[in-house]
């Protein structure tokens, strides 16, 4: 039993060792893969723009119920003036990046690699090298830029539309001053420090997932089970990490 | 060595495989493998199933490495070529994969277009031009428009061939070429195998079981069963051959070197069946 935890142990050890090297290898390929920046170009379509239905419609609901969650603490101690602030800061902070950085995850993360998965599955990872045409740089490093491209976006969407739930809950249905709601919210978040912070954080969120799914994608074995496998360990990895990252980067950040 | 050298100069040899070891999941592959691959012929790689005639193709390419030996394509060591230099070597080789292994995200067109846009910079015109002209070749210029899951497993397998053929290779590997075609299908192919290796002097080296088919384009036939090479020669000299791995694989006997059943345990035992050691 104890024998079979220490090689669990030692196999998710080399895993994450395995996911950094391969993470170097990426940054390597991607000067080679900037001539192929149309396929970048695709991918931050395909992992951006088509995430942007699920990104709205959460983002929408979250603020929402933030705006009325919210209101109600705050009437308590009779300051529901504050509540475009303590939204928009909960957005801005966290909720936006780490939220966004799930729901991509799910959407995007899941679709990369069961893509990879199913293109190492059917050869044709093998047949690029064979046209000596590099995966590493045509597939994986394209991906791994547009989800660091992507994220921040998404989650400046994911902000806007939160914003705008909170409003519609806070100002047109429960009678929040318009003009207190905005005026307090842009009076107290900072540019620099709440939102680029937030941004970076998408960032970096963006680039891990998409580097856990491009991985996961790679090296899952050519199986049907393989790639199951594959997607749900994207799922749970990454979004393991962005929780942990996110920790450490507000400590830092703050 | 019992087979001898057949091609002793290098210049008239353009792969030469000496020594060849390989073990895969416990089970020995090639087992000191002679071969050589004579340079502007049509030399055909048979033998039963599992016996490896793939994995040389991958050897060759330096898609896997073999545990001991050497290959040498062009008087080059394939055998621990570092990746950049197996890429350069890969640019004048054309491969058809079993599965084809084509884009699934692109049409026909594009890929048999996509070897020439990674690496040439041409005008759309010329790109056309030659796409159009070797999807003539395999008879599917109509079909240019087409996405992968549209075709049949043949029509895939000939946008395939035309992939591996675009960008004019020196060396061509076929890896099954035959399977899935119907016999117009068929014919057009080996016509344009011999065709490519006549007019452009292209080596090529087809993986395939079907003899008949083999006998009509091959120059050369190399036999490999039980990790070695155990025949060579022209296919006809191979048909009249009368040793027993020769005989046993033109003649299809279940019996004889070569055994038709995977290793395992005996089978009455396995059905259950009293033997005579249970009792």
């Amino acid at each position: 039993m104890k024998a079979r935890s220490n090689s669990r142990l030692i196999d998710s050890v080399a895993q994450i060792g395995a996911c950094g090297l391969f993470l170097l290898q990426i940054v390597g390929a991607i000067p080679k893969s900037l001539r192929h920046f149309r396929e970048t170009l695709r991918q931050i379509w395909f992992v951006g723009a088509m995430s942007l239905v699920i990104i709205m419609t959460c983002g929408l609901f979250v603020g929402m119920v933030l705006g009325l969650q919210l209101y109600y603490v705050l009437s308590i101690f009779g300051g529901t003036a504050a509540l475009g602030t303590v939204v928009s800061l909960s957005l801005y902070r966290e909720l936006g990046p780490v939220v966004t950085a799930l729901l991509f995850a799910g959407r995007a993360g899941t679709s990369v690699t069961a893509e990879i998965g199913l293109m190492r599955a059917t050869d044709q990872l093998s047949a690029m090298e064979m046209m000596a045409v590099d995966p590493l740089a045509y597939v994986a490093a394209p991906r791994f830029l547009a989800g660091i491209v992507a994220m921040p976006l998404l989650a400046c969407v994911f902000n806007a539309l939160g914003i705008f739930g909170a409003h519609l809950v806070g100002v047109s249905w429960l009678g929040l001053d318009n003009g207190t709601f905005w005026s307090n919210m842009t009076n107290s978040v900072d540019v620099w420090k709440d939102v680029v912070n937030g941004l970076w954080k998408s960032a970096a969120f963006g680039g891990v997932i998409a580097l856990i799914a491009v991985f996961q994608g790679y090296t899952t074995p050519p199986t049907s089970e393989g790639v199951a496998y594959a997607t749900t360990r994207t799922v749970v990895f990454s979004s393991i990490v962005v929780l942990a990252l996110d920790f450490v980067m507000t400590a830092f950040l703050m | 060595m019992s087979h001898g050298t057949p091609y002793p100069e290098d210049s008239d040899v353009l792969v030469r495989i000496r020594g060849l070891r390989t073990r895969l999941g416990g089970k020995t592959i090639f087992d000191g493998i002679d071969l050589d691959i004579p340079r502007g012929r049509i030399t055909a790689i048979m033998g039963p199933s599992g016996t490896g005639k793939t994995t040389l193709l991958r050897h060759i390419t330096g898609q896997t490495q073999p545990d001991a030996g050497s290959i040498r394509v062009d008087g080059r060591e394939v055998v621990g070529m570092r990746r950049g230099e197996l890429f350069d070597l890969r640019e004048r080789i054309g491969y058809l994969f079993q599965n084809s292994a084509l884009l699934t995200d692109y049409s026909v067109y594009e890929n048999v277009a996509f070897p020439l846009r990674q690496h040439l910079r041409l005008p759309e015109a010329i790109v056309r031009n030659l796409v159009l002209t070797k999807l003539q070749a395999v008879g599917l210029r109509g079909a240019a428009e087409l996405m992968p899951d549209e075709l049949s497993g043949g029509m895939m397998r000939r946008v395939a061939l035309a992939r591996a053929i675009v960008r004019d290779p020196d060396l061509i590997l076929y890896d099954e070429p035959f399977v899935g075609l119907d016999p117009i299908a068929l014919n057009q192919v080996l016509k344009l195998i011999r065709t490519l290796n006549d007019t452009l002097g292209v080596t090529s080296v087809l993986v395939a079981h079907e003899f008949a088919a083999v006998s009509r384009v091959a120059d050369v036939v190399h036999l490999i069963a039980g990790g070695k090479r155990v025949a060579s020669g022209a296919p006809a000299e191979l048909a009249r051959g009368d040793s027993p791995w020769t005989r046993q694989f033109f003649g299809g006997a279940a019996d004889g070197p070569v055994p038709f059943q995977y290793p395992a345990r005996d089978y009455a035992l396995d059905l259950g069946f009293p033997t005579e050691t249970a009792k």
